[in-house]
């Protein structure tokens, strides 16, 4: 492991723990999305340091490029956790946001993505947007992994700059699969439902 | 830090020493424990047996590590247990965005500080710094935010997590601050006393506990501390204890009597934080350290104990 990656899973053990919890699904190798509810920017960093450290290297979370895309953020981003940078603004209408995220999944990588696309003001997500579906129907051998984090809304939610110490369990939930013929808004729903199935009550804000 | 090395007292040595011996027969123990056949439940209690025996190693090897090098490490040390004890009070006290600020100056200002005034010697700042100037400010910061929605309830409670985990865990390391007539150098080993008189004091209780427990004395706070436990588990730790005098200020009588108070305390500490924990909700603090919940379910008795400890030495002996 780079010592720049070290350092920042140190420094995210120390501010939130990040203790993963596997209830659905164990660690393995399995090319994976793992899809998870949007509180904090604290988020993608917490799956990612709950994760073994052997799948870690082969497992890349989505950032946005408005956020992530420079200075020291972009140094923590690419360097430290490998991040794949998406265009949530779209500068370009032309252009597919995805395809970056299909770059890293043919190249055999798993993703840490959030579907609301946008951080909420609770641990409640709100509704899934239509990329996690795209995926699922252009790549179904790939394991659809729901994760739930439980506490980060509470460490650095939107507009905060001081993050608070609270300590975050990440909840891994048992893989989904796109059904034969399972229409897009239905999966949606079914794939946030099994990420708030993982809150078992103490979802509250 | 050589200088530091030539200043340790022989005793500690020999009393890491005895500590590697006691830990290495116990997990001979646990090892020929875990070879037998038994049922799930047998086999359960066993593997805790030697989950605990495990975060007993790396307690002294990290305890060890900090004696060897210093109080610097020491007081960085207890600082880090302060940490994610609170981190863990605070992770299961309900909290309002109103909040924020003065929970992020409880973790990154008061309580570094609070250890640094220990480092610098500053009594008179030390003892009151979280009871005076915390208990005022962080209060008056969240009613900036005006949020009145439980404000009471939840101030009071950020206050007392503040007041156990950093207040009264900081008078552990405060001992080594204390500068005892004769006794120059070996204020370390009064922390290793009321360390060792705590956790012995846990060990014993739950063996006790264990061997002879019926009788429960607070079955909806904490079921797993009985009258026999107690007492049992407590003469013990009370003998052990008076039979340290020599590396204490003490003579073997009083060597007991503080010893028996650090029990006491120790328990008290354990009941009240039990009862702390369930009032919020939850079995155990945390999950930090594999076999004994979280750093809170370690660190509470001490957290009861080592104020009570603090004063009786500074009172009597300095």
């Amino acid at each position: 492991m780079r010592p720049s990656s070290a350092l920042l899973v140190g420094v995210v053990k120390l501010l939130v723990g990040a203790y993963a919890r596997w209830i659905g699904t164990s660690p393995a190798a399995t090319q994976r999305i793992y899809f998870a509810n949007h509180t904090s920017h604290i988020d993608t960093l917490a799956i990612w340091s709950s994760l073994p450290r052997e799948l870690r290297r082969r497992t890349r979370p989505i950032a946005a490029r408005d956020y992530w895309g420079k200075g020291v953020r972009k140094y923590i981003a690419t360097r430290g956790f490998g991040a794949v940078l998406i265009d949530r603004a779209r500068e370009n209408p032309d252009s597919d946001p995805l395809e970056p995220l299909r770059k890293a999944l043919m190249a055999g990588d798993s993703l840490i993505i959030f579907p609301e696309g946008t951080r909420g003001g609770t641990a409640t997500p709100a509704r899934f947007r239509s990329g996690l579906y795209r995926l699922a129907t252009e790549f179904p051998t790939v394991e659809l992994v729901p994760v739930y984090l439980d506490t980060l809304h509470r460490s650095l939610p939107k507009g905060a700059l001081l993050p608070v110490p609270v300590v975050c369990t990440v909840r891994f939930g048992a893989p989904l699969a796109l059904g034969a013929g399972e229409d897009k808004d239905a999966f949606l729903e079914r794939a946030r439902a099994a990420v708030i199935a993982l809150a078992d009550g103490s979802a509250s804000a | 830090m050589i200088d530091h090395l030539h200043n340790i007292p022989t005793e500690f040595l020999w009393l890491f020493g005895a500590l590697v011996v006691l830990l290495g027969v116990a997990s001979m123990i646990g090892a020929i424990l875990m070879r037998r056949p038994a049922d799930d439940r047998t086999a359960a209690s066993r593997a805790n047996l030697v989950a605990r025996v495990n975060a007993w190693w790396v307690m002294v090897a990290i305890l060890a590590v900090a004696f060897l090098t210093g109080p610097t490490m020491t007081l960085i040390l207890f600082a880090l247990a302060s940490f994610f004890a609170l981190r863990e009070f605070i992770t299961l006290t309900p909290s309002r965005p109103g909040d924020r600020l003065p929970l992020s100056l409880a973790f990154f200002m008061v309580l570094p500080l609070q250890f640094v005034l220990i480092g610098m010697g500053r009594y008179g700042l030390f003892s009151i710094f979280i009871p005076v100037w915390a208990f005022l400010l962080l209060p008056s910061i969240a009613a900036l935010r005006s949020d009145v929605e439980d404000f009471l309830s939840r101030s009071a409670k950020q206050q007392w997590g503040l007041m156990v985990t950093v207040y009264c865990l900081s008078h552990a390391p405060a001992l080594l601050m204390l500068e005892i007539p004769g006794q120059a150098g070996r204020s370390a080993l009064l922390l290793f006393y009321l360390l060792l008189v705590v956790q012995m004091s846990d060990v014993m209780q739950y063996v006790f506990g264990k061997l002879f427990g019926r009788t429960k004395i607070a079955p909806v706070v904490s079921p797993s501390k009985t009258v026999e436990g107690f007492i049992g588990g407590g003469l013990a730790a009370t003998a052990i204890g008076g039979a340290m005098w020599w590396i204490t200020p003490f003579t073997p009588l009083q060597s007991a009597a503080i010893s028996a108070v650090i029990v006491l305390m120790g328990f008290l500490g354990g009941l009240t934080l039990s009862a702390v924990k369930r009032s919020l909700g939850a079995k155990d603090w945390g999950v930090m350290i594999e076999g004994h919940g979280g750093m809170l379910d370690r660190t509470d008795s001490i957290c009861f104990a080592a104020p009570v400890f603090f004063h009786i030495v500074r009172y009597f002996y300095t």
